[in-house]
């Protein structure tokens, strides 16, 4: 983890031969393609958790279905939750902070290229582990909260949580390390006179984000530890059996939670207050109260946790305070939609389908905010725990608003990723789509809930009198692939033939806007001067000059390594052997019921691939550091 | 290779290309991402502390605390693992005042002490587990085991830096210019300590509410 130089450097060597095709992509340390693979990886695995998504919705579209198992629905609706929640929304999310950030605070790299490549390579291997899972035939099924007692080996003996606990190890440490590189690159990588105030917003909520990010998953990080040494070792953390307090679980698992929302959502957040200005023609209204709500949210986020555990009985006092702190949290959040309605009143407003993201991700999240304000209420919250209700709230924010903000994020920055525009025509097509669909897929889900249909059951009965609005529901979740072939053909299309973009098609005010599309691999000819916190609008309609227009003698980038590959395959396969532990573990239990776990053996199968890991792990760390990087 | 107590215009030059005299804050790089990374650990030992605690005493069947402590055996592992702390404190200046037999003395030492007090801390795994304490036992030795066990793996894994460092100042030396790479791996080596100074405290000087043999 050495810092990389990334300032001016003299040229020490003549610079080796560049690598091509597939080997540069698994040897770069480019936050731009990082980025790039950041973006596709995770826009697969939210197709996939689309795919669990519409089966799911086939399953209810009528009473007593047998599509699926009971069984298998439990696997679909866990693993839909687990892939987009860790697999589709952060990492789309983390495409945008690799390849923008970088840009917009005029730095030619994030501070620790190879760090970024390493968390790149964790999150896809993470990604494929806890997916591996289908194919072996034991999904993950316990939820995507995995309530022990539930997802002790006591009540799921199959290698299955196993699964959804070493992947989510292996994605928690590559969420961490990301942390790590994205802090300081932000800190420490601004261009001169981009002071803390004169960041982007999109930049700040990033910050925001690496923070809640780097305090929170070390929480999850114990956790899931404790859950797995029950697991696979036979402690007792969370089992009743031996005074252990399943509590404790939910405790750590929503101290981890709630933070993880607003790591979904803040992205979202940012991005909007990018686009909205840029389309309004007017500086984002109030944008230091949107800053320090975001800073605020940011600090009440682990203030809230136990808002998840209302029905759990921690009794009055608790309840009170989490409620008001939970009402409290909604200030913040509130005073920045009324600063993005603000900033379009009065503006000369350019209806892009960037903009109508935007616009469509304020309306559906305040829909989604209003839900979630009525669950701050215990008395409410009653009701409606473990009812469709909170299904469609969480739906608002996460579809309506992290999903809606990410593809505004797309439509926003694709022309300055590929140097072309994606058609307009077909994007509002899209947008339509999306948001009729979603609306109608998920709004009914509220009447459903009030209507006490539960959460989580494979089929209901007739006379439960919930089919009409689960046919309705089903008949939108299945619109909602519609619009997203409209957008992967917009891609595919507009990426070779589209028009031209230039470097500013949106008349930008941030420093992206100010280089060529797509950027070079250096991004700046010249480290730019930031004369406010809308450097480009400066340049184009004052007479401040950002200092481009020359080119630094020495430019250096780092080279390209495949070390980061190693270590991250080292990292997973220590994490992984703990899912040849689990099977152990399950042919044990199928032979001889209730033995106890410390009485099974370590399997020399397990050991050595513990052994193997570690040191393929040590030899891709000493390599790194040892790696020149003149 | 004495040189390197001097500073060539050579590496002034060097000196003045490293990248943190380009950073916003004016901190080297490495040293911000240590400083965030240790703010994470300190969540992580927080977990683990937090679940010893709130099951302290909660235990259904011994051994309990009171058994199996030997608070003499402790108190002295955890001097030394301070004691290494200063050395470690030696070593960086060392290295800062470019004097490599020192460097190596000092770097070797706190090493050294960190591996006697993972001695230690597997001379008291032993006899614990020799008194029936084991990690499946009961909550005590569940609790007891993981977050001293986590601390311990953070120990080795400062003995494996320093021992690392130790080889490269002998091979080729430090020179004062990457005097940084020592100072993280001080920065950490402290935190570690601080940590085992909480762990010690929560562990052997509150009492434990849970009744003895
Ligand atoms: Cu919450």
């Amino acid at each position: 983890m050495s810092a990389t130089p990334l300032t001016a450097h003299p040229a020490h060597a003549p610079p080796a031969a560049a690598p091509s095709g597939i080997w540069d992509w698994i040897t770069t340390v480019d936050h731009k393609k990082i980025g790039l693979m950041y973006g596709v990886t995770a826009y697969g695995f939210f197709l996939l958790g689309g795919i669990e998504a519409l089966v799911i919705r086939a399953q209810l579209v009528k009473p007593q279905s047998e599509l699926v198992s009971a069984q298998f629905f439990n696997a679909l609706f866990t693993m839909h939750a687990t892939t987009m929640v860790f697999l589709a929304v952060m990492p789309l999310s983390a495409a945008f902070f690799n390849y923008i950030v970088p840009l917009q605070i005029g730095a030619r790299d994030v501070a620790f290229p190879r760090l970024n490549a390493f968390s790149y390579w964790l999150f896809l291997l993470g990604g494929l582990l806890i997916n591996l899972s289908f194919l072996l035939g034991f999904p993950p099924d316990g939820g995507w909260f995995a309530y022990a007692s539930l997802s002790e080996r006591m009540y799921s003996h199959s290698p299955a949580m196993d699964y959804w606990v070493v992947g989510l190890l292996v994605l928690g440490t590559a969420s961490l390390a990301a942390g790590v590189n994205f802090i300081v690159t932000i800190l420490n990588m601004r261009a001169p006179g981009m002071t803390m105030m004169r960041m982007p917003v999109f930049v700040w909520m990033t910050l925001v984000v690496q923070f809640l990010v780097v305090l929170s998953f070390p929480i999850i990080t114990v956790g899931l530890i404790e859950l797995l040494l029950d697991r696979t070792v036979g402690t007792n953390f969370f089992l009743p059996l031996h005074g252990g307090d399943p509590l404790l679980w939910q405790h750590l698992f929503w101290l981890f939670g709630h933070p993880e929302v607003y790591i979904l959502i803040l992205p979202a957040m940012g991005m909007v207050s990018e686009v909205l200005p840029t389309f309004s023609r007017k500086p984002l209204f109030g944008a230091p109260f949107v800053v320090f709500s975001g800073i605020l949210i940011g600090f009440l986020g682990f203030g809230v946790w136990s808002h998840h555990m209302f029905t759990a009985g921690l009794g009055p006092v608790a309840d009170a305070a989490f409620s008001a702190t939970t009402m409290l949290i909604g200030v913040p959040t509130g005073v920045k939609i009324f600063n993005w309605i603000a900033t379009m009143w009065g503006g000369r407003l350019r209806f892009t389908t960037a903009m109508l993201f935007s616009v469509g991700f304020i309306a559906l999240f305040t829909i989604g905010g209003l839900s979630g304000i009525m669950h701050a209420s215990p008395p409410i919250d009653l009701h409606q725990q473990d009812s469709y209700f909170v299904v469609a709230h969480i739906h608002y924010v996460l579809f309506g608003g992290a999903i809606m903000g990410l593809f505004s994020g797309i439509y926003y920055w694709f022309p300055k990723v590929t140097g072309r525009l994606l058609d307009e025509g077909l994007g509002k097509v899209h947008f339509t789509l999306q948001f009729v669909a979603l609306n109608i897929a998920f709004f009914p889900m509220h009447f459903l809930g009030v209507d006490g249909m539960p959460r989580r059951v494979f089929t209901y009965d007739e006379a439960d009198g919930w089919h009409l609005w689960n046919l309705v529901s089903t008949v939108g979740a299945w619109m909602i692939p519609i619009g997203l072939l409209v957008f992967m053909y917009n891609v595919w299309w507009s990426a070779r033939r589209g028009p031209r973009a230039g470097d500013d098609p949106w008349d930008g005010a941030s420093l992206e806007w100010a280089i060529s599309s797509p950027p070079p691999v250096h991004n700046f000819d010249a480290i730019p001067n930031v004369p406010s916190d809308r450097p480009l609008w400066d340049q184009k309609y004052g007479d401040a000059t950002l200092g481009l227009d020359r080119r630094d003698p020495h430019i250096h980038l780092p080279p390209n390594s495949y070390r980061p590959l190693i270590a991250a395959a080292g990292v997973t396969t220590v994490f992984g052997a703990f899912l040849i532990r689990g099977h152990d573990i399950y042919r044990h239990l199928l032979d001889a019921p209730g033995s106890t776990i410390q009485s099974i053996p370590f399997s020399s199968l397990f050991l050595a691939t513990v052994a193997t890991g570690v040191i393929v792990l040590l030899y891709g760390l000493y390599t790194w550091f040892f790696e020149p990087v003149e | 290779m004495t040189t390197m107590t001097e500073t060539s215009p050579a590496t002034a030059a060097a000196r003045a290309m490293l990248p943190e005299h380009g950073t916003s804050l004016g901190v080297p790089n490495l040293k911000l991402a240590f400083w965030t990374f240790l703010g994470s650990e300190c969540f992580f030992f927080g977990t683990l502390v937090a679940t010893y605690l709130s099951y302290r005493g909660k235990s259904l069947t011994g051994p309990y605390p009171a058994d199996v402590f030997n608070f003499a055996v402790t108190s002295i592992s955890s001097f030394v693992l301070l004691m290494s702390s200063y050395l470690m404190v030696l070593a960086l200046a060392a290295v800062q005042r470019g004097d490599r037999g020192k460097t190596l003395a000092w770097l070797f030492g706190t090493a050294l002490f960190g591996l006697i007090f993972l001695g230690f801390q597997a001379f008291e795994f032993t006899e614990f587990y020799a008194k029936g304490l084991t990690l499946q036992k009961n909550l005590f030795g569940t609790t007891f085991f993981v977050m001293t066990g986590f601390h311990g793996a953070h120990v080795a894994v400062g003995v494996l830096w320093l021992l690392s460092l130790f080889v490269v100042a002998w091979v080729k030396g430090i020179p004062r210019e990457k005097a940084l790479n020592v100072e993280v791996a001080g920065l950490y080596w402290h935190f570690v300590d601080i940590v085992w100074i909480v762990i010690f405290t929560v562990v052997y000087l509150i009492p434990d509410p849970s009744k003895g043999a």
